[in-house]
């Protein structure tokens, strides 16, 4: 499928500065994942950067896998992985995995989660769980209109002051400020931006006893990103996490969010298997 | 490095275990609390809410759509204007494309034999690999065409989970998960589609229920058999002014059938195999969104249809060959086909149905797309008639020809809502389960109950008229 974008494409702004690049998939200078609630248009988001057509639907629970296209923005070509749309990242469900698993393995330059501005507080608990496991952030407030629509206006600067990352209000259906946010992922994904994310500190014997495992889970696996995340789940007793570090397949799962799911994510983002 | 070898997972897990002992009980709920907290400020800090009026559009109509009286019938409702439209509207051009292609047909084998070509490979080529073809395409690409856009539209609205809503009490009696019925929706694109969409539900014993069960939903490739079957059958028996209306009418009521059949075969996974309890979700009835006319367009021309022909086509074209094959081929004075259909004759009148019907099964078990296709082509191959101009031919054909009866027809209605699934969606199951077991029963159960019931009504039947 080449990216041919129709003529409502040739003269929308977004065209100028960037090219959809749709699914051809290799030779990324940067990756870049897409998080968030479902049903908060992430998907919608994903079309409109790569110009491939991800089946959208409106219901919750569309996007079962991970679907991957590019762009480029400011000379760099970019990946974008489309992740299943998830309320946390602590649950054992199926798509909670293939997300939690790409943004703590698969080392995206920069993740954005996407949230819906009518039920933002809602939203804030994945963003934090993002922030926990990761420091290139960028928040996109999505839904905007609808939710001047209720009544509801969302102050993006404090937004972004307070969680210490970005936050950009979009309209991911009509393309609205989405260069901005591109600007923004840019930014970060460089590390032109620095961020400080906003992270809730556990009790001083937390922190030690995280202190502790820390350079322990460092030497058993090298490489391996994210030690602390893990640490904190070995503390919480999180069953998955300590299978995978005692049969080895924390490695593995470090080497497989490099590429593509073989199974499904390159057909559903080629012929969108509904 | 030597040091760091000398950290085994064992000992970290043992060290966390430790750890996890000496923290005050509740260390993570002090953590996840302080995670309350902290979202509560922020957003309390970046939302101004001016008394966040609730759309209330969308609400005036989700009383409606999902009340308790009228949620069910309205569901109904939509669904029959739906096929209805379907039907009439993808009657004509079926006929065009028909007339069009089997055209080519007859023009190109002329051509062929004029060439001076072997006439068993004219054969072969135009009747038997071509006409599969075309068969595949004048049946299916008008109901498609027309049936996905508005299938399109009622999901990019946000139809979709409100029919969720109306029907997860149901589920939820039957032990079963209320995001089954998103999966049943996607089901009617595709059974295949459907199993992969289960990945909705997090318990695996739900999912696997789902799964199960997804068959009994009529994928786009039954539809046309349950179509043709309503207008040729069940309509022709009233007056033309009301028969697409009862067309349109005996499919909703094959789809709420087979709704029963879900309900009831996951009611008894649940109590046997699949023993336990519905769990407990929460479902967002998202706001009503505008459907894009362009991406309606895309997703369900492209990404649906387009995606389901070319599958169909595939099918088709070796299956169009096998029975050109099958019918030119002779022991003795017999063609191959009449062979096996005659043997598998007996089986067929046990359950309504004939030899042909069960051949047209068995050789459509990679795509149900062409099973009518491959039953035309075998009856006609033994048959005298070789081109079918109207509904009426087509009448003629199975009822003087091949003595089709109204039980052949309610039971081919029946056969093909609840047999086995087709083989994309076996596959699709054990890839999804990634057991030969689940994958096995998901194709031997419901054929088992195809022909059960089959067996009752057709027994019924001929004890009762």
């Amino acid at each position: 499928m080449a990216t041919t974008p129709g003529t409502a494409c040739e003269t929308c702004p977004l065209h100028t500065e960037m090219a959809q690049l749709g699914a051809a998939v290799g030779g990324f200078d940067r990756v870049v994942a897409l998080a968030g609630n479902p049903n908060t248009g992430k998907s919608t988001l994903f079309n409109a950067l790569t110009g491939l057509r991800q089946h959208t639907g409106n219901w919750p629970g569309k996007t079962v896998t991970r679907a991957e296209g590019g762009f480029q923005f400011g000379g760099l070509r970019y990946k974008l992985v489309d992740l299943p749309g998830t309320y946390s990242l602590l649950s054992a469900s199926d798509d909670e995995e293939v997300a939690r698993n790409f943004l703590l393995f698969g080392r995206p330059d920069c993740t954005v989660v996407v949230a819906d501005a009518s039920a933002l507080e809602r939203n804030l608990y994945l963003v934090l769980q993002v922030l926990e496991i990761t420091d290139r952030v960028v928040v996109a407030v999505n839904l905007i209109d609808e939710a001047k629509r209720r009544g509801i206006e969302v102050d993006t600067r404090s937004l972004a002051r307070d969680l210490g990352v970005p936050a950009v209000p979009i309209v991911a259906r009509t393309s609205e400020n989405v260069m901005a946010l591109l600007q923004e992922i840019a930014n970060v994904a460089s590390g032109e931006t620095v961020t400080s994310p906003l992270r809730s500190k556990g009790t001083p014997e937390f922190e030690r006893a995280v202190t502790k495992l820390v350079p322990m889970i460092e030497a058993a696996a090298p490489g391996v990103p994210n030690a602390r995340w893990i640490a904190i789940r070995l503390l919480d007793g999180d069953a998955s996490v300590e299978e995978a570090l005692s049969t080895g397949k924390l490695a593995e799962l470090v080497a497989r969010q490099q590429v593509p799911d073989a199974r499904f994510s390159r057909k559903i983002a080629l012929q969108g298997a509904q | 490095m030597s040091d760091a070898q000398a950290v085994s997972p064992a000992d970290i897990i043992r060290e966390a275990g430790a750890l996890r002992r000496s923290l005050e009980t509740g260390f993570r709920e002090q953590v996840v609390n302080s995670l309350y907290g902290e979202v509560e400020r922020v957003s309390r800090r970046a939302v101004r809410d001016e008394g966040s009026k609730p759309l209330e559009l969308d609400q005036r109509i989700d009383r409606i759509v999902t009340s308790r009286w009228l949620g069910l019938p309205l569901m109904l409702l939509i669904l029959a204007v739906v096929f209805w439209l379907t039907i009439i509207g993808a009657n004509v051009p079926s006929a065009m494309i028909a007339t069009a292609l089997f055209a080519v047909e007859d023009w190109a084998a002329a051509l062929f034999i004029s060439w001076g070509v072997p006439v068993w490979l004219t054969g072969f080529l135009w009747h038997g690999v071509f006409r599969g073809l075309a068969w595949v395409i004048s049946v299916m690409l008008p109901p498609m065409a027309i049936f996905f856009p508005m299938f399109t539209i009622l999901e990019d609205l946000g139809y979709l989970p409100r029919v969720a809503f109306n029907l997860d009490y149901l589920f939820k009696k039957a032990g079963a998960h209320g995001k089954q019925a998103l999966t049943m929706a996607m089901g009617f694109g595709c059974n295949a589609a459907g199993v992969i969409a289960t990945r909705v539900i997090d318990s695996p014993r739900e999912r696997l229920v789902a799964i199960l069960t997804n068959n009994f939903v009529p994928c786009n490739g039954r539809f046309p058999t349950l179509i043709m079957l309503a207008t040729v059958f069940v309509a022709a028996a009233f007056p033309p002014a009301v028969a697409s209306l009862v067309a349109a009418g005996s499919v909703v009521g094959i789809v709420v059938l087979g709704g029963v059949f879900t309900l009831a075969v996951s009611w008894a996974l649940s109590r046997t195999v699949l023993r336990g309890e519905a769990s407990a979700f929460t479902l967002e009835l998202p706001p009503y969104r505008r459907p894009g006319i362009m991406r309606i367009l895309y997703t369900s021309l492209i990404d649906r249809t387009l995606f389901v022909l070319w599958r169909a086509i595939l099918t088709a074209a070796p299956a169009g060959a096998v029975i050109w094959i099958l019918a030119n081929i002779s022991i003795g004075d017999v063609s191959l086909a009449t062979r096996v259909s005659s043997a598998l004759d007996p089986l067929g009148w046990a359950i309504g149905l004939d030899g042909v019907i069960l051949l047209a099964y068995i050789i459509a078990i990679p795509a149900n797309e062409i099973v009518v296709p491959t039953m035309l082509m075998c009856y006609m191959s033994t048959g005298m008639m070789t081109e079918l101009e109207s509904l009426q031919d087509l009448r003629r054909l199975l009822v003087d020809q091949h003595g089709w009866t109204m039980l052949t027809a309610v039971n081919l209605m029946l056969f093909s809502l609840l047999h086995n699934p087709c083989a994309t969606t076996i596959i699709t199951i054990y890839k999804e389960t990634l057991s030969a077991k689940w994958a096995t029963i998901g194709a031997l159960m419901p054929l088992t109950i195809a022909f059960v019931v089959c067996f009752i009504t057709a027994t019924l039947a001929r004890l009762l008229f």
